[in-house]
């Protein structure tokens, strides 16, 4: 290979400048645009694992239970997200009832499953087959799962639910709730730049 | 002295971040790492920020004046936009929510489509005013693009629980469609702009 090792180019301003090594939590910052160019990261395939494996049953509850419980004249109704899509696709917005499946179940699900595959034989010091690619497919999806924006929207729905009904919070709401904080434990703690000198260390 | 990777003659990987050599024959360069296609600059990043860009804005009218939601109940039917969904929280006490959702779906998607503008323009215009500023920008735009769906997922929660209970029915409304669209493309829009392309031009200039 024909690259240095210790250089990196700033992604927002294409400074070239050496890697230097970030004190504990701290982070290192291009030095001319000032942009935050890495963490520091301490065990990160370990810790990443553990939030990925959380995030996977948490996203399990969150598809599988109702989101919120509407009670009309002593009647509960549910819906989960599950249905809220399909509600959307049988009124003929079906391209926002894609966007909403994408966003809230297909991208999060695609990540975590790429994250399992990736980082359970990483620790063992393994590189599975196929990781540069799913790498960066992972990398590219990431800004398209939005937990965090749906939980946000299931809360002012909430708030303007309780002005026709009385409201009951259904599983899966505290599911996201909590898949919430854990895709952003997996966003912090999460570190390409080692899995990337893994593999080439491999090579 | 202030060497960037394109005077150096290197590439950059945008996908893991290696450095690499320009290669001598002509074609599709690749990361020697992970495969990914490697350009000096994003390819056609100011043509495609703008195409992406005016389709955002195009479109922000009827997601705007379009209803987003249709409500029938007993008491009549109604149907709201984003705005007078905004001024019902407001009006029914909820200021809180109010402003939440004002921000999410009023001022970010406003404020990213003009800061994004600028950002071409400048770029265009070869102005070397404040970079790292308008660095910073490009990061906000990045970062806050995502919470203007908010949004469409009040729809999609009010739509499913509001039908199976059969108090009233709610209808998403072709506003929906013009709103996540804008979303989807701004989003496209910020990752079509390089934002090195800000620091290229305070470099010709310095150097003659």
């Amino acid at each position: 290979m024909t690259q240095s090792v210790s250089l990196i180019a700033c992604p927002y301003c294409d400074l070239v400048q050496r890697e230097v090594h970030p004190p504990e939590r701290g982070s290192a910052r291009c030095w001319r645009c000032e942009s935050v160019l890495y963490s520091a990261q301490r065990d990160s395939a370990e810790r990443t694992l553990a939030f990925t494996l959380a995030a996977a049953v948490l996203l399990l509850i969150a598809n599988v239970f109702p989101i919120l419980e509407l009670e009309v004249q002593g009647q509960r109704h549910a819906s989960t997200l599950l249905g809220a899509v399909r509600a959307l696709w049988d009124q003929d917005v079906r391209s926002v009832a894609i966007l909403v499946c994408a966003t809230t179940m297909v991208f999060p699900a695609i990540e975590v499953a790429c994250m399992i595959y990736m980082l359970a034989p990483l620790r063992a010091g393994r590189i599975a087959p196929g990781v540069p690619t799913l790498l960066r497919i992972v990398q590219a999806i990431r800004p398209w799962g939005m937990v965090e924006v749906f939980m946000l929207g299931v809360l002012v729905s909430l708030v303007k639910l309780a002005h026709l009904a009385t409201i009951h919070a259904g599983t899966a709401l505290w599911a996201f709730g909590a898949l919430m904080m854990t895709f952003a434990a997996v966003a912090m703690s999460f570190d390409p730049r080692a899995v990337w000198s893994r593999i080439e260390l491999v090579r | 002295m202030t060497p960037t990777a394109l005077q150096l003659g290197l590439l950059v990987c945008e996908d893991c971040a290696l450095l690499s050599r320009r290669p001598a024959r002509p074609g599709q360069a690749r990361c020697p790492r992970c495969g990914a296609p490697v350009h000096p600059r994003r390819p056609d990043s100011l043509a495609r920020t703008w195409a992406l860009l005016s389709a955002a804005i195009v479109l922000y009218f009827p997601a705007n004046l379009l209803p987003i939601m249709e409500t029938s109940s007993l008491f009549g039917s109604q149907s709201d936009t984003i705005l007078s969904g905004i001024a019902f929280l407001w009006d029914s006490g909820s200021w809180s929510i109010a402003v939440v959702v004002f921000v999410a779906s009023v001022l970010v998607p406003i404020a990213k489509m003009l800061a994004l503008a600028l950002l071409a323009l400048s770029v265009q215009a070869r102005w070397r005013w404040r970079p790292r500023e308008r660095t910073r920008l490009y990061r906000m735009i990045e970062l806050v693009g995502r919470w203007s769906m908010l949004d469409i997922y009040v729809v999609t929660v009010l739509v499913a629980l509001v039908q199976v209970s059969a108090l009233a029915s709610i209808h998403a409304g072709p506003g929906t469609i013009a709103f996540g669209a804008v979303v989807v493309l701004t989003m496209f829009a910020s990752m079509a702009f390089d934002p090195r392309l800000i620091w290229d031009t305070t470099e010709s200039g310095r150097n003659g």
